[in-house]
């Protein structure tokens, strides 16, 4: 038995979701059995072997000139083709923008059962369970899987990556049969939000605002946070719905699930909606003037106070640190 | 052109979640059900595109338990022409076992365009639509934050991870909608007094074996009561030492 890996690469750069995925299907050969093996739809090889290390025996390359940009029929029939080759007992996706476009094709492909934003897999009474929250994350849902393979995408970055120093994975072509010119969806561009812009859903620190703020002029004060703390810029549904922030940005139930190491609330009350969004974060920092706010009892620091006044004192300190380090 | 809005009936976005007796599904007592939030712009958009074209049939489709007929009278006082309850009282088949059920009611009405949110708020699988697209054959882009239909070509624009992808696809095709994608309108007076008037068909959903099997619906671990650090801008050397010193992330 194997694991199949969906390894995933925009512009030629494999995304640490995928990295993710190799290291928990690692943990899980160690149940299951081996050995993990990835698939990688591209344009050309963006350095497959160096994955050995994050895990991986063998990757699959699928290069078809279509495949410099996300192509959903043309990813999921290699997708398939892998499975086909490799006939794994558990096939593994990040659930990225692609990640989770993708897994429900090839599982309807498959004809296959997928759990999706999966945030622990275990192996109990010899069967696999995945956990994913649900409602927003109210509530943790148990799955297994009558069929087989059986198809999870993992929510990223709650899995770990594994590093296994000087391993080199081997390379081999995957041929597929796709007529890109057929398709009858295709993406014919890209637009970046912006050099450097990492979604809320990876990154590492996420500051949010919320209606505290009074105006969408005053989220400076948020942006500049983040930008001491290297975090990406989060907003509470409220701030949202009154056209202050962008969608893409929302987080909580209709909007994003966050899991970073260090989420800071500020001017958010923490309706049950965004709580269900953020509180598997590994710290949670509110700044609020009332301290009867609910963002108080999932918070782990709390200060109580004008966040006209706290923030840019944070930001100064954070600042400061950063020059000393 | 016939276009079809697959909807779902949801506990709202307020409700304290309980799991039941069985321990794997939710415990529906106090509980108030919407329309999914997510298929309101998926409604909305369909309503827009008869709208622009000066007729067709926007038909609204469901699977769900009796109680998801007042939620199809709501979709109907929207503006949808008719709507058709696929019936199941399982209380959470997965993803595949939906869109077969969709699929083989779909495919007799041949739509131009089939409409689903980008997920239920329920069980969050975010898959019914790309499965429900594979299964008719039909292209499909999912999480739309913009849309455009000129002739038999759909331009959507969908935000992935710092940018946006922009996909063209040829009708038929199906689309999932995210929030963003438009302003849904509220029911009027003569919109609800008119849906009166409209048709529910009823069906059994034909849903096959399950894919998945529920183990549990369990509760998150409770997070442990955090501490104030202090008041006002006074705490920011305590709260910048903590970070760096107990939790280790900054």
């Amino acid at each position: 038995m194997s694991i199949l890996v969906f390894v995933e690469q925009r512009e030629g750069r494999v995304r640490s979701v995928s990295r993710e995925a190799l290291g928990e299907a690692t943990r899980l050969a160690a149940t299951l059995g081996g050995p993990v093996i990835g698939v990688c739809p591209a344009v050309a090889d963006p350095g497959l072997a160096a994955l050995g290390e994050a895990g991986a025996e063998k990757v699959l390359l699928a290069v078809h000139p279509a495949f410099d940009r996300y192509d959903a029929a043309g990813y999921a029939q290699a997708a398939v083709a892998a499975v086909a080759a490799v006939r794994p007992a558990l096939v593994l996706f990040g659930a990225s923008a692609m990640g989770r476009d993708l897994a429900p094709r090839v599982a309807a492909r498959l004809g296959v059962g997928l759990a999706t934003d999966c945030t622990s897999l275990a192996v109990q009474d010899g069967r696999l369970v995945a956990a994913r929250p649900v409602y927003a994350g109210k509530a943790i849902q148990k799955v297994a899987f009558p069929r087989s393979p059986a198809l999870a995408s993992l929510r990223p970055k709650v899995f770990a990556p594994v590093s296994v120093p000087g391993r080199s994975a081997a390379v081999e072509a995957l041929a597929v049969e796709h007529d890109a010119a057929a398709a009858r969806a295709r993406v014919v561009r890209v637009a970046a939000a912006g050099a450097g812009k990492v979604d809320v859903t990876e990154a590492e620190i996420v500051v949010s605002g919320g209606r505290g703020l009074k105006g969408p002029e005053h989220f400076k004060l948020i942006e500049d946070l983040a930008e001491a703390l290297g975090a990406s810029v989060g907003a509470s549904r409220a701030v949202v719905d009154a056209g202050w922030r962008p969608h893409a940005e929302q987080v909580g139930q209709t909007g994003k699930t966050v899991s970073p190491k260090l989420y800071v609330a500020v001017g958010i009350s923490g309706a049950i909606q965004h709580l269900a969004g953020m509180s598997s974060s590994r710290c949670i920092v509110a700044i609020n003037k009332d301290p009867e706010a609910p963002i108080f009892k999932v918070a782990d620091y709390g200060i109580v106070g004008d966040l006209f006044e706290v923030v840019p004192a944070l930001t100064e300190a954070v600042r400061k640190l950063d020059a000393h380090a | 052109m016939i276009q079809v809005v697959c909807v779902k009936q949801v506990p709202d976005t307020e409700t304290r979640v309980k799991p039941a007796a069985d321990g794997r599904s939710l415990d529906p007592a106090g509980v108030t059900w919407v329309l999914n939030p997510y298929d309101e712009y998926a409604v909305e958009q369909a309503l827009r595109v008869r709208e622009q074209q000066g007729g067709g049939e926007v038909v609204a489709l469901s699977v769900g338990g009796a109680g998801a007929q007042t939620m199809l009278r709501n979709v109907l006082a929207l503006g949808a022409d008719r709507a058709i309850l696929l019936r199941t009282d399982l209380p959470g088949p997965d993803g595949l076992a939906v869109a077969r059920a969709l699929a083989a009611e779909i495919r007799a009405l041949a739509p131009g365009l089939v409409w689903l949110g980008r997920q239920a708020v329920d069980d969050d699988q975010a898959q019914v639509g790309p499965i429900l697209a594979e299964l008719l054959g039909l292209p499909c882009a999912t999480v739309a934050a913009a849309f455009a239909l000129a002739g038999e070509t759909a331009t959507v624009e969908r935000d992935i991870e710092g940018g946006r992808e922009i996909v063209e696809l040829t009708l038929p095709a199906v689309i999932t909608a995210d929030k963003g994608l438009n302003e849904p309108r509220y029911a009027s007076l003569k919109g609800i007094m008119a849906a009166k008037k409209k048709t529910i068909a009823e069906k059994p959903a034909e849903l096959g074996e399950p894919n998945l099997e529920v183990v549990a619906l369990e509760l998150p671990p409770a997070r442990a009561a955090g501490r104030v650090v202090g008041q006002g801008a006074a705490a920011v050397p305590e709260l910048v030492r903590v970070l760096r010193e107990s939790a280790k992330v900054i």
